[in-house]
């Protein structure tokens, strides 16, 4: 085993009440000297205020340009067991469930050839394999797809997609999501293993509006169930709620955004033509209001984190999409928004950004959409708009 | 390295069915309602009669296979092998009998494991890699998690708040975690400008790619010197040209820090999603406890909880009262930062003459 470092600092965050992951390093260090060094470089990090890993590094597995994180230190000398630490994303399953067979597997191997320590999961949704030397990829590689796990997605590709729990344990989802996030991850295996877009792309599948994947902030494509027609109501629970102390008039019909509803104490009326779908009453009284009969999806496009000129989140460029096996409307329209991004996306510019940059009525026309008012909150404010060629007297 | 096995390409993640425990797989798509029974647990009810109650306990998200293998254990005993994850890093434990849930709670809290963040209170805190394993980290991101939930941890194992609130951090602008729709989010920023090694960024670096990641256009080429140059005034620390070109480093322990922003969202309940704003342009890194950060966020926590109306996220409870009346409430000052003059800048000007003394 390698050196045991002092770390004062991270001791201290070992103290409270809210589990450590110094603790977790500790843990790992017992077996592992990658988890040692790790601890000595952090607690250089903590007393120096600055983070001690050099920037990227090409590594991967044969036949994948993606998947694999290269990651070095910058006191290599000091602490050896973390001169090469990279990190492997392996795919997780739809949902995040797993079989403790599976997970135990997972671990066997992740202690036999890297440090033991994991990101369960990261941001993207990638069960994450944290710190291995270059020399031990393909090994980990080899034992993990023999098992039946897969590399995720990282650089110019399509990422890792994700989903809410969905139908497996809610009542709202009003999409298959786990079922749809598995179908996109086979149907894309390639364009997530060989970056060869722009830049990034995320998918992410939400059950309802409440979006608990984060879809609309964190995916280029997201997939946000939704319905037509009337919200169910079963107006014995909605009085049972009242009877349990909840003030529908204030809690429920004052909190909704459209002002669709209305209670007179023994009935509770809405007016669906109004409603937006927001979620916010059935959410508060599952038992007694449920979605209404006919499911599908909004398709929203761009959505992306502040780098480089400012935040986006998507926006609606499908109101509404039947989303059933075998998605081919989903999938064909994924087609041609990539072509268009293709043709036209400078290096590292995500589809949001092209979209800013060249006009979302030039994406519409050329991607083939048709313009429909859910797409936006309110028309141009301006005078200059765009005629074309047919439109004009000759 | 002859024992290895046969590697398998493009084979894709594994069918989730398998990982379903049996009552969720028998009643997947036919759920009714769910109740949320105590801070840390709730139970669905299928159509079929049958219910799965859940028990929800904090993670790290940094987890030891040792860690992991424990978790495996309380699964094996009292959940027939199965488990998940949630979307915010919560570990998640269900049962199909509710004489199941007592002996499972009573084994966590021995092993010392945090129950709850269901509902209106705060949940696992999103994060990003930070000093752990970043190159373009500004700060650390599991240190500061750790302090703030030391000292919030009753807001997710007991106390109710109005609403939910999503903490996050992330470590540099690129915010992998997402922050910018959080409630309270706190994200690693640069206040200098990066320096160019122009010995090594002539073999490292091209040139146009470095001089058009730059978004304020400060960056252009410097043919002399094979290299680039930057007009310093016109720099917004952002680190961009740090992702293109590694010979541009950008930290500064003196000057890097944290900003907190706040009132984002991402559910469609009531309001629309909202972008998290600018609260507090810097604060000091300062490990291991970040304790400016901590008070910072609970100023900010307990003028919502002073302040806000029950079902009232963050955002919305700004929106009702006023950004004026959230600097006088939060008593945080109001400085050149908050004034935006990039992207966004049109949108938030104050085009009317209402507002509040």
């Amino acid at each position: 085993m390698g050196t045991k470092h002092k770390t004062p600092l991270l001791d201290d965050l070992e103290k409270g009440p809210f589990p450590s992951f110094v603790t977790e390093i500790k843990k790992a260090a017992e077996h592992s000297e990658y988890a040692q060094d790790l601890l000595g470089q952090l607690e250089l990090s903590f007393k120096e205020k600055v983070t001690h890993w050099k920037h990227g590094g090409i590594v991967g597995v044969r036949g994948y340009g993606s998947g694999v994180i290269g990651r070095y230190s910058d006191v290599p000398e000091e602490f050896p067991g973390v001169a090469h630490f990279h990190t492997l994303r392996v795919n997780s399953p739809s949902g995040f469930f797993y079989s403790t067979k599976a997970l135990r597997e997972i671990c066997e191997v992740w202690d036999k050839y890297g440090s033991g320590l994991t990101n369960m999961h990261g941001s993207t949704g990638d069960i994450i394999l944290l710190g291995t030397k270059t020399e031990n990829l393909e090994p980990v590689f080899a034992e993990l797809s023999s098992r039946g796990w897969d590399l995720g997605g990282s650089g110019s590709a399509v990422r890792t997609p994700s989903c809410c729990v969905g139908q497996a344990r809610c009542e709202w989802s009003n999409i298959d999501t786990m079922a749809i996030t598995h179908d996109i991850t086979h149907h894309y295996q390639d364009e997530m293993h060989r970056p060869a877009f722009p830049y990034k792309f995320k998918f992410k599948v939400a059950g309802c509006a409440i979006d608990c994947i984060a879809s609309i902030a964190r995916a280029d494509m997201s997939i946000i169930g939704t319905w037509k027609g009337d919200i169910q109501i079963d107006q014995d629970e909605v009085k049972a709620y009242a009877a349990a102390g909840m003030d529908i008039q204030k809690e429920i019909v004052e909190l909704c955004p459209t002002g669709c509803m209305s209670w007179d104490g023994s009935e509770l009326k809405i007016n669906n033509e109004d409603c937006n779908r927001c979620m916010h009453c059935i959410a508060k009284m599952a038992k007694a209001l449920r979605p209404g009969p006919e499911k599908g999806a909004t398709i929203l496009l761009g959505s992306k984190a502040p780098i480089v000129t400012g935040a986006l989140m998507s926006w609606v460029i499908v109101p509404f999409m039947k989303m059933e096996p075998p998605y081919e409307e989903f999938y064909d329209l994924v087609d041609r928004i990539w072509e268009w991004w293709d043709e036209y996306g400078k290096n590292r510019e995500r589809i949001g950004e092209l979209i800013e940059r060249l006009g979302f009525p030039r994406f519409l026309k050329e991607v083939g959409i048709e313009p429909h008012p859910a797409m936006v909150k309110e028309p141009r404010r301006d005078p200059f708009f765009f005629w074309s060629e047919e439109d004009i007297e000759k | 390295m002859a024992e290895l096995p046969q590697r398998q390409t493009d084979i894709g993640p594994p069918h989730y069915e398998q990982f379903l425990p049996p009552v969720i797989k028998k009643n997947y798509g036919k759920w009714i309602y769910h109740e949320e029974l105590g801070p840390g647990y709730m139970v669905h009810v299928a159509e079929s009669g049958d219910r799965v109650w859940t028990v929800r306990v904090a993670s790290p998200r940094l987890l030891s296979t040792d860690t992991i293998k424990e978790i495996c254990d309380i699964a094996d005993k009292h959940c027939d092998g199965y488990l998940r994850f949630t979307t915010r890093n919560n570990i998640e434990f269900m049962v199909d009998d509710e004489s199941k849930v007592e002996p499972l709670m009573k084994e966590l809290k021995e092993k010392g494991y945090m129950i709850g963040g269901i509902g209106s209170r705060i949940s696992n805190v999103v994060h990003t890699q930070g000093w752990v394993h970043c190159h373009s980290a500004a700060t650390d991101a599991s240190g500061i998690v750790k302090a703030l939930m030391d000292e919030l941890h009753e807001y997710f194992t007991s106390k109710d708040l109005q609403a939910r609130v999503r903490l996050a951090v992330a470590c540099c602008v690129n915010m992998c975690g997402a922050v910018h729709c959080s409630d309270i989010a706190i994200v690693g920023v640069h206040k200098t400008p990066p320096r160019i090694e122009h010995e090594r960024l002539r073999n490292l670096c091209e040139i146009p790619s470095t001089v058009a990641s730059c978004p304020t256009s400060a960056i252009s080429p410097d043919p002399q010197k094979k290299s680039v140059k930057i007009k310093l005034e016109k720099c917004m620390y952002c680190g961009n040209c740090y992702s293109v070109c590694p010979s541009m480093p950008i930290a500064d322990p003196k000057n890097d820090g944290v900003a907190i922003v706040v009132g984002g969202k991402v559910s469609n309940m009531r309001s629309h999603p909202m972008f998290s704003k600018l609260a507090i342009p810097w604060l000091p890194n300062n490990p291991p406890r970040w304790p400016e950060v901590v008070d910072a966020v609970r100023k900010i926590l307990d003028a919502y909880i002073a302040d806000a109306r029950k079902h009232e996220r963050v955002g919305e409870w700004i929106e009702r009262i006023g950004w004026e009346k959230f600097f006088k409430l939060t008593n945080l000052e109001f400085k050149l930062q908050h004034v935006d003059d990039f992207t966004f800048a049109r949108e938030t000007w104050r085009m009317a003459a209402t507002f509040k003394w």
